[in-house]
């Protein structure tokens, strides 16, 4: 039977569970209003490492580490990694997931990451090729700020467009063991440019990616806003939202009842000085996990749309006078 | 690109400015001008204190420089100047602390790739153009000094 829908999406026959996951995050994510829900709050934003880039490593391990735990498997029983993160070559991946010594496979779609490693997870494990996988994705503010910014301590004022990258990794370990969520469907984004150049407002370049795969995913479906319970996108942060809901009205269907940010959700703007919210490849993973799951677990939400964005922009690009596009990946995920 | 995409990318960007905010202008200013008088007036008070010990003007301008980067690289590496700047703008950067900021910053965040690849190769990744470009301003400018001088407008 074929498990494909409409132009670019996929209805799961066999549809994977989320068995376990985990959340490791920065103080300051652990000061905002959703601390208490996180696995595990770090107050050292080194964590106890050499490096920014190191440090970020470590808390892809432990999230890893911490999924494993939480569940009753051993990494043997972990067949692929799928990882990602937002330094050159991935190098918070590869440096800290390779002491598992699990086959790994090294993902980038900028903050949308969390949501790639999902699909392809989510599509290996229906199709059979492995009984559990594990996706993960990590962002770290201070790594993040040298890459793709300034030096930390260099002085200067952020537009209140500018987001701020959260620090933290999601894990989530997807399999054939039944659990209370499970990805019955997914729905890959495709890159969308609107010619947006402003570095520091990732909302407004990623907005329009957002608007596509949501109605993407309508079309594939059959489905509209009311099939929904919350449509939640990843780090479109204030303006992004409000750009979003304003495209898919003109598409003709009104998410603003359902719609919901991680990046907003994971800092308190007025008191955190985070400007329009989080973001980074952590934000959406962080939330999912600790806010978001424990929800469709209980019933709370009976079907969401999960959508990280990402903005693909590198220093180099934005140098040689390249837009920023952006793209977002769709997973449907539906309490059982 | 064709039309219709260029249009609807026109219409687009337009739409973001419209609803993105932005730093209330006045009051970035009225900030600017108070820390950047203040850094300004520090640097008066040096000067004026070195030239009661008796030094030259020269020699008292250059401790008030010398001092003023000693202070902004200080409040660098304590983590106060990203503070001040965040309140202030450009009346943090513009003053010579901020120069000082813009080289102290990259030395401690790039120390951990090296001294020669890390600090050595991008102390300056902020400062540099600054340096190059006002360098090669200042030798336009005593360039056409030099052809006026000849000319007979100004006196060499």
């Amino acid at each position: 039977m074929s498990q494909t829908k409409g132009q670019s999406s996929i209805q799961f026959a066999e549809a994977p569970y989320i068995i376990e996951s985990s959340s490791i995050v920065g103080q300051k994510e652990g000061e905002g209003p959703l601390g208490k829900l996180f696995d595990s709050v770090e107050q050292d934003p080194m964590l106890q490492k050499k490096t920014w880039e190191e440090a970020e490593s470590e808390l892809q391990r432990k999230a890893v580490q911490k999924a494993i735990d939480k569940s009753n498997l051993t990494q043997q029983d972990l067949r692929y990694l799928f990882a990602g993160d937002l330094l050159g070559q991935s190098i918070a991946s590869s440096f800290g997931l390779m002491q598992f010594q699990i086959p790994l496979f090294g993902l980038y779609g900028a903050c949308s990451t969390a949501g790639e490693s999902l699909c392809v997870a989510a599509m290996t494990v229906a199709a059979g090729y492995a009984d559990n996988a594990v996706a993960v994705t990590s962002s770290h503010f201070a790594s993040a700020e040298k890459q793709f910014r300034y030096p930390l301590e260099y002085a200067n004022q952020r537009p209140l467009s500018a987001n701020w990258t959260v620090t933290g990794s999601g894990a989530f370990i997807l399999g054939t063991k039944r659990s209370k969520a499970r990805i019955t469907g997914i729905t890959p984004g495709k890159i969308v440019d609107y010619g947006i150049k402003d570095s520091f407002n990732m909302g407004a370049a990623m907005a329009p990616a957002a608007c596509d795969t949501i109605y993407q995913n309508f079309m594939d479906f059959n489905r509209s806003d009311k099939d929904y319970d919350k449509i939640i996108t990843g780090d479109l942060g204030l303006i992004g939202s409000k750009i979003l809901i304003d495209l898919l009205k003109e598409k003709g269907f009104d998410i603003s009842q359902i719609h919901m940010d991680c990046g907003v959700e994971i800092y308190d703007g007025d008191n955190q000085d985070t400007h329009a919210g989080g973001s980074g490849c952590g934000c959406s993973a962080v939330t999912l996990s600790a806010y978001i799951l424990p929800k469709i677990h209980k019933g709370e939400w009976k079907k969401i749309l999960f959508l990280p964005t990402g903005a693909l922009l590198s220093t180099v690009s934005f140098n040689e006078g390249q837009s920023v596009p952006g793209i977002a990946h769709g997973v449907v995920i539906e309490h059982c | 690109m064709d039309e219709a995409t260029k249009n609807q990318q026109k219409k687009y960007n337009e739409y973001v400015k419209a609803v993105t905010p932005t730093h209330s202008l006045f009051r970035n200013m009225l900030q600017a001008f108070l820390v950047g008088g203040l850094i300004c007036a520090a640097g008066q008070g040096i000067l004026n204190y070195c030239q009661s010990l008796g030094l030259n003007k020269d020699i008292a301008g250059g401790w008030t420089s010398l001092i003023l980067i000693l202070c902004s690289v200080l409040l660098t590496g304590f983590n106060l100047y990203p503070s001040i700047a965040k309140f202030a703008g450009a009346g943090a950067l513009v003053p010579i602390t901020g120069f000082a900021n813009s080289i102290a910053a990259p030395a401690i965040e790039f120390k951990k790739e090296g001294q020669v690849f890390g600090i050595g190769s991008k102390i300056f990744t902020i400062a540099g153009p600054v340096i190059l470009f006002g360098i090669f301003t200042s030798w336009i400018v005593g360039l056409i000094y030099f052809l006026l001088g000849i000319a007979g407008a100004v006196s060499l």
